[in-house]
């Protein structure tokens, strides 16, 4: 017996194609299949800062101001003027904004999705602290009323990161800002269909036929929104390997995040584009506990900080200098407010003989420091490791413990001594949108318990920040980013380590795919 | 045989309550937080608190656990803390997938183990027990992932026969769930074709060196009635007991295997719920599989009174 291989193989492949395109809804014309950097299960964009709740808040909800790729906070669903002595901000909504249950927008909606959010943001929580009344002024206005001008107050409106505002439905928004809202109604471009919603695996989206887009250019999250695709699928693939297999294969459409390491199995690739969509990146910190030794010594800091190198972290992290930066700018490079003063020694490889000459002043008596190493999330196993070789190299006596990400982000939160299950240093990621503007940056404020994890008590960081808030004109601004800059450097508020991308990869059959501080599905079309 | 099947499901009671008791105080002793999980790095420790108050966590440890059992005795295994979504919804919808690629890897198994391992026992030390053999020692040692992603690189990339990841419900789609849950089922049945034959082989190896198989060969019997109606039967024990194990193995999870075939299976839960410290659906899940555990080894233990006649409950 013979077997014909060849009509075997495009037998079998052509069944396969069959059954793979009738696994297909027949009401989609076009589907795009994209597999996002994390799964989706926390759904309410005022409980959770994680990235991927704020991507798919971005499908579904609309937000009322936006800021575009300069870093200037356009109109959106409401266009906005400003008062003459910078109290009042008056927003007017545009016509035709719908929920996706078919009511109206109002400014009923606007008012209480910004109280709500308001409990929840440190930017909103300001305005809270500033603000006269917020009260509707006419069936499509509203106005917010400030006791004093806070030049910050359309920034934290419009920012797309840390948690961004979103307009709900009244009765959505009307809920306590801990208590999960109970369904994804929004006026965004796209709407959230329930039914095909499994946390952690899928989430389906559907065009929004009643949208209106607003004026202007697509830029960043400002500007019209325009989709042009019947679906959009967000496939959870737990194993890169198998997500770029199935992007070879035709399987998927759109990879967000594509490792590194794993990027030349793409490159070049016939149909396969790459490219960094968010070409602020990323930056990664060390932070220190300001309560117990070493690190409560500032010159211990100081040595800590002149040990390690910016270059050595990111080719640990990254590898390929293509996707990182070393950058001394802790508002991030490519930001308004960029600037490098202080940053020296960790962009210049370290200076270890100029940090043990400074841990020897500074009397270090050898107290261990406890260092988290947290060993399950891939974009922070690498620092925790050169760092604590250059700390000893530097002289410290480092004791890394390893964890998984969950312990660590609970035994950051305890300040009990590091030998009793406190910590001295660990390290983090942020994207840049959420460390760029000092008032956003959740790591500066220097107001000891209520700071965040490290607890620094530093009252000329909480003055050159109360000094930004008040400063209206961005000349203004940028000599108090600057001071703040040095500041940090001087005082190591924290450790800054440069800054890295992460590429994404799509099929050719996508068209319109733009730069942005988040992955934006309007604007893309797919042919064939 | 009625009373026996009561006794042992009788006794299946104490061993969840334990399981149950266990499993809620190691999980409330690890470290790990869902507030933070679902609040996120920004959040003040005032916002994490509050979060904690919201969800349960702050009561007393008695409370809590007299509140889960109450409720679980209602038949209400509660609400996942991350998702917000009923924890039997979460557990149903990641159950099939498990289910249908444990009966196709197990059937698999079977059907190609223990011939083979009827035909190593049978040809002990000939060249087709030492082809059996290999196979069977390179299943066992070989990696499931390796397995998978050289099937994959072979029948998805290079023959493009065959998809290289994902799940359909075969109610969705029967074809589609078909080509799907080949790769997968032929990479888990690796290692249970691996463990089946060679428990087969041994256990018949052993039989076949018993005074009544040789007695039947000297009756003269045809060496086919021999293995497969004196031998084979009186062999099946051990090999009915790790089908049995191997079945509830599959049940209770193969992350690996779902991870690099994206199948949304129960594994993939409990790894994901585990990290988010997602403790109803942690809990559920560790009861389910207890549970699963329970019930095969209780069919197992049937199984050997209708291999056996000698075995009587």
């Amino acid at each position: 017996m013979t077997v014909n291989l060849r009509g075997l193989r495009n037998g079998i492949a052509a069944a396969t194609a069959l059954t793979l395109t009738t696994a297909l809804p027949t009401f989609a014309e076009t589907t795009i299949t994209a597999v996002m950097h994390s799964g989706l299960r926390v759904l309410d964009p005022v409980l959770t800062t994680a990235h991927i709740t704020r991507d798919n808040a971005f499908m579904v909800f609309d937000t009322l101001v936006a800021m575009d790729a300069d870093f200037v906070v356009q109109p959106q669903m409401a266009s906005f003027e400003i008062s003459d002595d910078q109290l009042t901000y008056t927003f007017t909504l545009r016509d035709g904004l719908k929920w996706h249950d078919g009511g109206e927008v109002t400014p009923a909606d606007c008012i209480a999705s910004i109280k709500r959010w308001m409990q929840r943001d440190s930017g909103g929580q300001m305005i809270a602290d500033r603000m006269a009344s917020l009260e509707p002024t006419g069936d499509k206005s509203f106005a917010l009323t400030l006791t004093e001008p806070f030049s910050y107050t359309l920034d934290a409106m419009g920012k797309p990161s840390g948690l961004a505002l979103f307009m709900m439905p009244e009765r959505l928004a009307s809920l306590p800002a801990d208590e999960p809202i109970p369904e994804m109604i929004g006026s965004g471009p796209f709407k959230f269909v329930q039914d095909e919603f499994q946390p952690g695996v899928k989430v389906v989206y559907e065009k929004f036929d009643d949208y209106v887009p607003a004026e202007g250019p697509q830029s960043a999250a400002a500007g019209a929104k325009v989709v042009k695709v019947d679906r959009v699928e967000w496939v959870t693939m737990p194993d890169a390997q198998t997500s770029l297999n199935a992007l070879m294969n035709g399987e998927i459409d759109y990879l967000e995040a594509v490792p590194v390491d794993l990027l030349p199995l793409l490159e070049g690739m016939p149909g396969v584009q790459t490219a960094v969509l968010s070409p602020l990146g990323s930056v990664s910190i060390g932070r220190m506990n300001f309560l117990y030794p070493p690190f409560d010594n500032p010159k211990i800091r100081q040595a800590a900080k002149l040990a390690l190198s910016q270059e050595n972290v990111l080719t640990a992290l990254i590898g390929n200098p293509d996707y990182f930066k070393v950058c001394g700018a802790i508002f991030g490079c490519g930001t308004p407010l960029e600037f490098d003063d202080g940053s020296e020694s960790l962009t210049s490889g370290g200076d270890i003989e100029a940090a043990k000459a400074l841990l020897e002043e500074a009397g270090y008596d050898g107290t261990p420091v406890v260092l988290m190493q947290p060993t399950d999330v891939v974009t922070l196993t690498a620092q925790p490791v050169v760092a604590a070789q250059a700390l000893r190299e530097a002289g410290f006596n480092v004791d890394m413990q390893p964890m998984d990400w969950q312990t660590l982000v609970t035994r950051r939160a305890s300040q009990a001594p590091p030998a009793e299950g406190g910590w001295n240093l660990f390290f983090t990621n942020w994207i840049v949108p959420e460390v760029s503007n000092p008032l956003g940056n959740i790591m500066l404020p220097g107001r000891g318990d209520d700071a965040w994890f490290g607890w620094p008590t530093d009252p000329e960081i909480n003055t050159l920040l109360d000094d930004f808030a008040s400063a209206s004109a961005l000349d203004d601004q940028k000599g108090i980013a600057q001071k703040i800059q040095a500041h940090v450097m001087e005082n190591v508020n924290y450790i800054h380590l440069g800054q890295y991308f992460s590429p994404s990869a799509w099929s050719d059959t996508l068209t319109g795919v733009e730069e942005a501080p988040f992955p934006i599905f309007w604007g893309v079309e797919k042919q064939g | 045989m009625p009373t026996y099947l009561i006794r042992r499901i009788l006794a299946s009671i104490p061993v969840m309550l334990v399981v149950a008791v266990f499993v809620f105080l190691l999980l409330r002793l690890t470290p790990g937080d869902p507030a933070a999980v679902i609040a996120g790095d920004m959040a003040t420790p005032e916002q994490l608190e509050k979060i904690r108050t919201t969800l349960g966590l702050n009561d007393p440890l008695l409370v809590q656990f007299f509140n889960w059992i109450v409720n679980l005795l209602r038949g209400d295994f509660g609400i996942s803390l991350i998702s917000n979504q009923p924890v039997i919804d979460l557990v149903t919808d990641r159950m099939w997938p498990t289910i249908w690629i444990a009966l196709i890897t197990i059937t698999l198994s079977v059907v190609v183990a223990v011939p083979m391992g009827v035909l190593a026992a049978w040809k002990h030390r000939s060249w087709i027990d030492h082809v059996v053999m290999t196979f069977s020692v390179l299943g066992f040692s070989i990696p499931v992932f390796v397995i998978g992603y050289l099937l994959i690189k072979l029948f998805a990339l290079d023959l493009g026969i065959l998809p290289v990841q994902g799940y359909l419900a075969p109610s969705q789609n029967l074809s589609g769930f078909a080509v799907r849950a080949i790769l997968p089922s032929l990479t888990l049945s690796s290692i249970y074709i691996a463990l089946i034959a060679r428990m087969t082989r041994a256990s018949l190896l052993d039989v076949l060196g018993e005074d009544y198989v040789r007695t039947a060969r000297a009756k003269g019997l045809a060496e086919r009635r021999v293995l497969f109606r004196h031998a084979l039967r009186n062999a099946a024990v051990p090999v009915m007991t790790v089908i049995g194990t191997g079945f509830a193995l599959l049940i209770s999870g193969v992350v690996v295997t779902e991870s690099v075939f994206n199948i949304p299976g129960l594994g993939r839960l409990t790894v994901d719920s585990i990290f988010a410290r997602d403790y109803p659906v942690i809990q559920a899940l560790i009861l389910l599989t207890s549970g699963v555990y329970v019930l095969i080894n209780l069919l197992i233990d049937l199984s050997y009174s209708l291999l056996d006649p000698r075995i009587r409950y």
